[in-house]
């Protein structure tokens, strides 16, 4: 186990959502749920991040930025799409400015679904990704090979 | 001497914005000349949906317009179809729903004073607001079943009762909130650190805040008393609601609005436990809404206006919201201009920016 996946970094960014999960978010770093304990920190750099946690369901103008941001983090990464909105465009799949998901632009690598997610989903969700980068992590080690 | 203007672009991913909103900050030397905002990074363009989504269930998309003000939201729309439909709905709603409003505004006041602490690097004492209002969310939790998306309101009515016995120990509860916050507000109005970092800076004179059309605490600190609550909507008139002012028009005058509305709004909840009335809490609704309507009401930010068009059949012809933060975003350009580029972020988040709702 890397010091990655011991105290893996979030990046979060909110890529057209409507703020419910953006602030569950917050909330689960804070002393309730305190995802802290487990080494996991929100930084606002690019470059410090493992794990990039992406809200809302993508729009004209922001899309470039998130694949921005996403090629700004250094290999291995993991996304976690967080709300029905950044799965699958959710409720405002049908509005005139919404691409449909976070997928539609970057991988995903692990899915919470809710809207709003709740906490306890969320930590989940990037218990699963930590789990993944793992993977990755023991891959790009190998130079790519199994 | 335009040799030395630099422009600095601030978001739109930045460690202090929660959302993305971009503004090319001119600076010369360390002092911002003119910022300059960009938006358009969260649009989805949700009014557009109102023809093709029944209005009664898109009070469920007019509540995720905005997570944070998602109950005001949801019971503007409900108000404005009630409008247009000429419906009465139960006392006991209306009571409700103004319980809720309350309880969304402590809500949404702690997650502002939270993250306006981390601006200024203050850490515990942005955990210390969020751990008070996890108390508040509890109560969203226990009565609608939601904690940020409640889903508690319809047209006609509120969807769920809370029971009298629960509501006293509500009333309860609070009073211990109260006690945390009020130990809270201390540091934040008392603080050294805080206050040289606040006081005279971001100046809104009264003058300009009114010319700019500022809305909620960004007015009310710079002295004018405007608050949508004094109307007398929903159970405001009954309750009886008196707008808190300072006449700072800095950035310490309007986090003190702010910690002194926590206290207004717990307040307002224990008269409306007190009074709340019993009976139904929903209406049966029948017919189109058709014609046109204004539904105001004072969302934690200020105030909110959603005009609501409807053609007597099941869908709405129009939906059209202008929300506080658009509002008060010509008076954040002001404030910026002569500011110091180190205290930029805690001055933008002083209008209490909420993106979501701004572009929808
Ligand atoms: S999933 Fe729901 S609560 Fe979360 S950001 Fe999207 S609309 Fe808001």
């Amino acid at each position: 186990m890397s010091s990655a996946e011991k105290s893996p970094w979030i990046l979060h960014y909110n890529a057209s959502s409507c703020n419910g999960c953006d602030i569950e978010i917050l909330a689960a770093l804070t002393p309730l749920y305190d995802v802290e304990r487990f080494g996991i920190i929100n930084t606002g750099n690019p470059a410090h991040a493992d794990i990039f946690v992406v809200t809302g369901s993508v729009n004209e103008q922001n899309k470039e930025v998130l694949k921005n941001l996403y090629d700004q983090i250094p290999e291995p990464k993991v996304v976690v799409a967080v709300g029905i909105c950044a799965a699958s465009g959710g409720v405002f799949r049908d509005c005139y400015n919404v691409s449909g998901g976070i997928a539609t632009i970057i991988p995903v690598d692990a899915y919470v679904p809710g809207c709003s997610v709740r906490p306890e989903a969320l930590i989940e969700g990037v218990v699963k990704a930590i789990g993944v980068l793992e993977k990755k992590r023991a891959l790009f080690d190998n130079g790519g090979a199994k | 001497m335009t040799g030395r203007r630099t422009v600095i672009p601030f978001g739109p991913q930045h460690p202090v914005l929660p959302e993305p909103i971009h503004l090319d900050l001119v600076v010369e030397d360390e002092f911002v000349v003119e910022a300059i905002p960009s938006i358009g990074y969260v649009h989805r363009g949700l009014e557009s949906l109102v023809d093709r989504r029944e209005y009664a269930d898109f009070v469920y998309l007019a509540e995720r317009i905005c997570g944070i003000c998602s109950f005001t939201h949801s019971s503007t729309f409900c108000q404005g179809v009630e409008g247009l439909m000429d419906i009465e709905i139960p006392a006991r709603a209306n009571y409700l729903r103004t319980m809720w409003g309350e309880y969304s505004r402590l809500h949404s006041h702690l997650l502002w004073l939270g993250l306006f602490a981390d601006s200024l690097g203050f850490e515990s004492l942005f955990y210390n607001a969020w751990k008070i209002r996890e108390s508040i969310l509890n109560e969203f939790e226990a009565t609608t079943g939601g904690r940020v998306i409640q889903g508690a309101c319809k047209v006609g009515g509120v969807c769920r009762d809370v029971s009298n016995e629960f509501l006293s120990g509500m009333d309860k509860r609070l009073d211990d909130i109260e006690t945390e916050m009020q130990e809270m507000t201390k540091v934040f109005l008392s603080d050294y650190t805080l206050k040289k970092r606040l006081v005279g800076k971001g100046i809104l004179k009264p003058d300009d805040a009114y010319n700019l059309g500022a809305v909620g605490p960004v007015a009310r600190g710079s002295g004018l008393a405007m608050d949508v609550r004094t109307s007398g909507y929903l159970a405001y008139g009954d309750i009886g609601v008196k707008p808190v002012t300072t006449s700072g028009c800095d950035g310490y005058a309007r986090c003190e609005v702010r910690c002194k509305e926590l206290f207004q709004s717990a307040d307002l909840i224990h008269k409306i436990i007190v009074a709340m009335p019993d009976g139904d809490i929903a209406t049966t609704v029948k017919g189109n809404p058709d014609g046109e309507y204004f539904s105001r009401s004072e969302q934690p930010r200020g105030e909110v206006v959603h005009y609501l068009r409807g053609n007597g059949t099941k869908y709405l012809a129009q939906l059209r919201v202008r929300t506080p933060t658009l509002t008060n975003l010509p008076s954040l350009v002001v404030m910026l201009a002569g500011a110091e580029l180190a205290d930029v972020p805690q001055l933008v988040l002083t209008i209490d920016p909420c993106i979501g709702c701004m572009e929808r």
